[in-house]
């Protein structure tokens, strides 16, 4: 991406205002943050307009598997560190169904990986696709394998097998669908690459080390393949951290085009393939392939992802509701706080660290934390009113109402707005349990 | 074979180190684990944490150590027997509600562990700053000799126990609270107020998994980053507290046969914690869990080519 001033020397500055924009640096600017396109300047030169063309061109391809709403895409990263750029497609996880499986066998596994499946902070984390494995060694039984997913699993899925024949048996099934094509080798470069053109399809390659994977992502280009996704076949931590770090800064800092594609992981299962998804969903993994997760191992994982992929601009938030913590009753104390996840999750984890039920009532503050929230006047008594109102706990509860310690102003208008005494709680959220135990023993 | 263009960077800082008898922690001079722009001399040191008052203590951290976690100074030398390089002992029992736990008791304890385990030794105490001093103050001029990290100091609560390190040669662990600039505002007071460049370790707070780990991971990058670059208030040792994912609700409960074994889960949770806080820069990661602990230590050795 080319910076304001890089913009800037391109274009006329003549400040006519064309564009909407008081001058052409302002227009600049906003071209640098991607909030306008070079089009809006009406006299901007030709020879300019190619060389910005060249200079937006992505660092990273980005590339999908599937077809309509639930396609999944990979690539089109443009930083190397979250707190530059929001990270753009998350690491998508695949898990392995092998064509050894018919009928009800078959049936069990694609229930099994549609079952991996949690709610965490108001979004659904879930395996993203299923990857078709050729362990038979029969094209047709792959074929038919792959038509068998596909009736079952409404995901995208992969195809993925060395032998071209048994891959263009299966595209010739499923092909339609879009699935990714893995994988692509040294060995059968040029008719993968064909099959890939042929059916539209994304293709994984197979490499051994972001030089070999450079080489093959050029041939695989000059045989018509341009939807790539690298391989670097790293074998354990330390090569996939260093391989694949490479591999990004290459492609996004040194404009590198043969490794301008998303990068993927092929594993096994139990902790050291966690192990690797783990450093590659921190360290520009695309996608990992997995033999099979545990429960226990997918949702810290996909937390991590959650965490690593979130825009770092706009606070993970979670929804205005009342929370009941260790089944209070209608004596219990009512808190409430803002929905920035953050506090959300400190201050429950501190309130079950007391073991005193309570009802904690969250109020919809776009994200911000309390005292961020109280000076933009989006935590105001009224609102917390109204979210008591919402969700009707005064009348579960002749408890106490606590007032977070930082925002102890608010506590008059807000005993004047629900027509309840309140008691001020404490600044800190470490302390909650000490005033807990305090206010509930009297 | 196409050429691919070097992508090491030229970084002008590094890492002070710090000597911890027979342990250095610290020394980085590129970006966590990158051989080609990093030496690497060493990987991340493991602590393992000790308490005095399992009060607040999660059981099902407890029944990992065999009943032996009701005797400080040998839950410590199970830590040693597990791999830890150093043992974090804390005493939440200092608190006046709690076990009430003396700071000639707490010197007792620190020695002891000391002798026996012959590890480097991080401490910390309740929370509650005059209690804190006092016990910093006694396991401080006990400890005289044998390098140690007392803490927490913060903003404005250092003084104390930064005056005891400097006069018995330990390091501070400098506590802020999410954030490069209270980070380094941090470091720029313990100078100004004397500390040495070998006496300042600092702890940016490692939110845990879910908990706000994203927010820990950038800072962290951040700091790093800056730390390489020059930024000199910033190129002290980072410690990770990887144990706040014990607090974590999806991480713990039993309530939800779907989430899965919370045994596994936890370890996980604490584990990729750790992981988080490697690769963003920790020099020193406090873990609570046996299993956790274990795979930190193993992929840190990984990671690093250096066990």
């Amino acid at each position: 991406m080319a910076t304001a001033i890089e913009y800037f020397k391109l274009l006329p500055k003549t400040n006519c205002k064309d564009c909407g924009q008081p001058t052409c640096l302002a227009f600049a600017m906003l071209l640098a943050n991607q909030k306008a396109k070079i089009e809006d300047c009406p006299h901007v030169s030709k020879e300019s307009k190619a060389v910005l063309s060249e200079s937006a061109a992505p660092l990273m391809r980005t590339v999908s598997v599937g077809t309509g709403g639930s396609a999944v895409e990979m690539g089109g990263e443009t930083v190397i560190y979250r707190h530059e750029r929001r990270f753009v497609n998350q690491t998508a996880y695949a898990l392995t169904v092998c064509d050894d499986l018919e009928g009800k066998a078959l049936e069990d596994r694609v229930n099994t990986v549609s079952a991996l499946s949690f709610e965490r902070v108001g979004m659904i984390f879930a395996a993203d696709m299923i990857s078709i494995k050729n362990v038979s060694g029969d094209p047709s039984r792959f074929a038919e394998t792959a038509k068998a997913v596909s009736a079952l699993w409404k995901k995208p899925f992969i195809l993925e097998t060395d032998d071209v024949s048994a891959m263009e048996k299966a595209l010739e099934a499923v092909g339609k669908l879009r699935p990714m094509i893995y994988g692509a080798g040294p060995g059968n470069l040029d008719r993968m690459a064909a099959l890939a053109k042929k059916h539209g399809c994304t293709l994984g390659i197979k490499a051994d080390g972001p030089e070999s994977a450079a080489d093959l992502s050029v041939k695989a280009k000059a045989a018509g393949a341009e939807d790539l996704v690298l391989d670097l076949g790293c074998p354990n931590l330390k090569r996939c951290l260093e391989d694949q770090t490479v591999a990004r800064r290459a492609a996004v800092k040194k404009k590198f085009k043969p490794l301008g594609y998303p990068l993927m992981n092929r594993v096994g299962c139990g902790e050291y393939a966690v192990a690797i998804a783990a450093v590659s969903t921190m360290k520009y993994g695309s996608l990992v392939i997995f033999d099979d997760l545990k429960n226990y191992e997918a949702l810290p994982l996909m937390t991590l992802r959650q965490n690593i992929y979130t825009d770092p601009q706009v606070p993970i938030q979670v929804k205005q509701a009342l929370y009941p913590i260790g089944n209070p009753g209608e004596h219990s104390p009512v808190m409430f706080t803002t929905n920035f996840s953050l506090t959300y999750f400190t201050v429950r984890a501190d309130i079950e660290k007391s073991r005193i039920p309570v009802w904690l009532q969250i109020v919809n503050t776009e994200g911000l934390s309390v005292l961020t929230a109280y000076a933009a006047g989006k935590f105001e008594p009224e609102k917390v009113a109204e979210a008591f109102e919402e969700s009707g706990v005064l009348s579960k509860t002749n408890g106490p109402v606590v007032v977070p310690g930082l925002v102890a102003r608010m506590s008059g208008k807000l005993e004047e707005a629900i027509g309840r005494k309140v008691i001020v709680g404490t600044n800190e959220s470490k302390h909650i349990p000490k005033h807990l135990k305090e206010i509930t023993s009297q | 074979m196409a050429e691919i263009p070097s992508v090491k960077e030229k970084y002008t800082g590094k890492i002070e180190e710090i000597v911890f008898g027979n342990c250095v922690a610290g020394g980085a001079d590129g970006m966590p684990f990158l051989s080609f722009e990093n030496t690497l001399k060493r990987r991340p040191m493991i602590a393992g944490e000790v308490v005095d008052d399992l009060t607040d203590y999660p059981e099902i951290a407890a029944e990992m150590f065999d009943g032996r976690q009701k005797d400080p100074v040998e839950w410590a030398n199970m830590w040693k027997e597990i791999g830890a390089d150093m043992i974090c002992m804390r005493f939440p029992g200092a608190a006046p509600d709690k076990k009430g736990t003396t700071p000639d008791a707490a010197v007792s304890i620190v020695k002891s562990i000391a002798e026996k385990t012959g590890l480097p030794i991080m401490v910390t105490g309740c929370g509650i700053p005059d209690i804190d001093n006092k016990l910093a103050e006694a396991v401080g001029g006990a400890m005289k000799g044998t390098k140690i990290i007392l803490g927490k100091t913060e903003e404005h609560e250092y003084k104390k126990i930064s005056a005891v390190c400097v006069s018995n040669g330990h390091a501070v662990l400098a506590f802020s609270n999410l954030d490069i600039n209270l980070a380094k505002q941090m470091n720029i007071l313990l100078t100004d107020f004397g500390v040495g460049r070998d006496g300042i370790t600092m702890d940016p707070l490692m939110a845990a998994l879910g908990m706000g780990l994203d927010y820990s991971y950038s800072v962290n990058e951040r700091i790093r980053l800056a730390a390489l670059s020059g930024d000199r208030m910033l190129q002290v040792p980072m410690v990770c507290d990887c144990t706040g994912a014990w607090d974590v609700g999806d991480a713990v409960s039993t309530d939800d046969p779907s989430l899965g074994d919370a045994k596994h889960r936890v370890a996980w949770w604490e584990a990729m914690t750790a992981l988080a806080a490697m690769l963003s820069g920790a020099d020193i990661l406090v873990m609570r869990g046996p299993g956790a602990a274990d795979m930190a230590r193993v992929y840190a050795e990984e990671l690093t080519g250096v066990s």
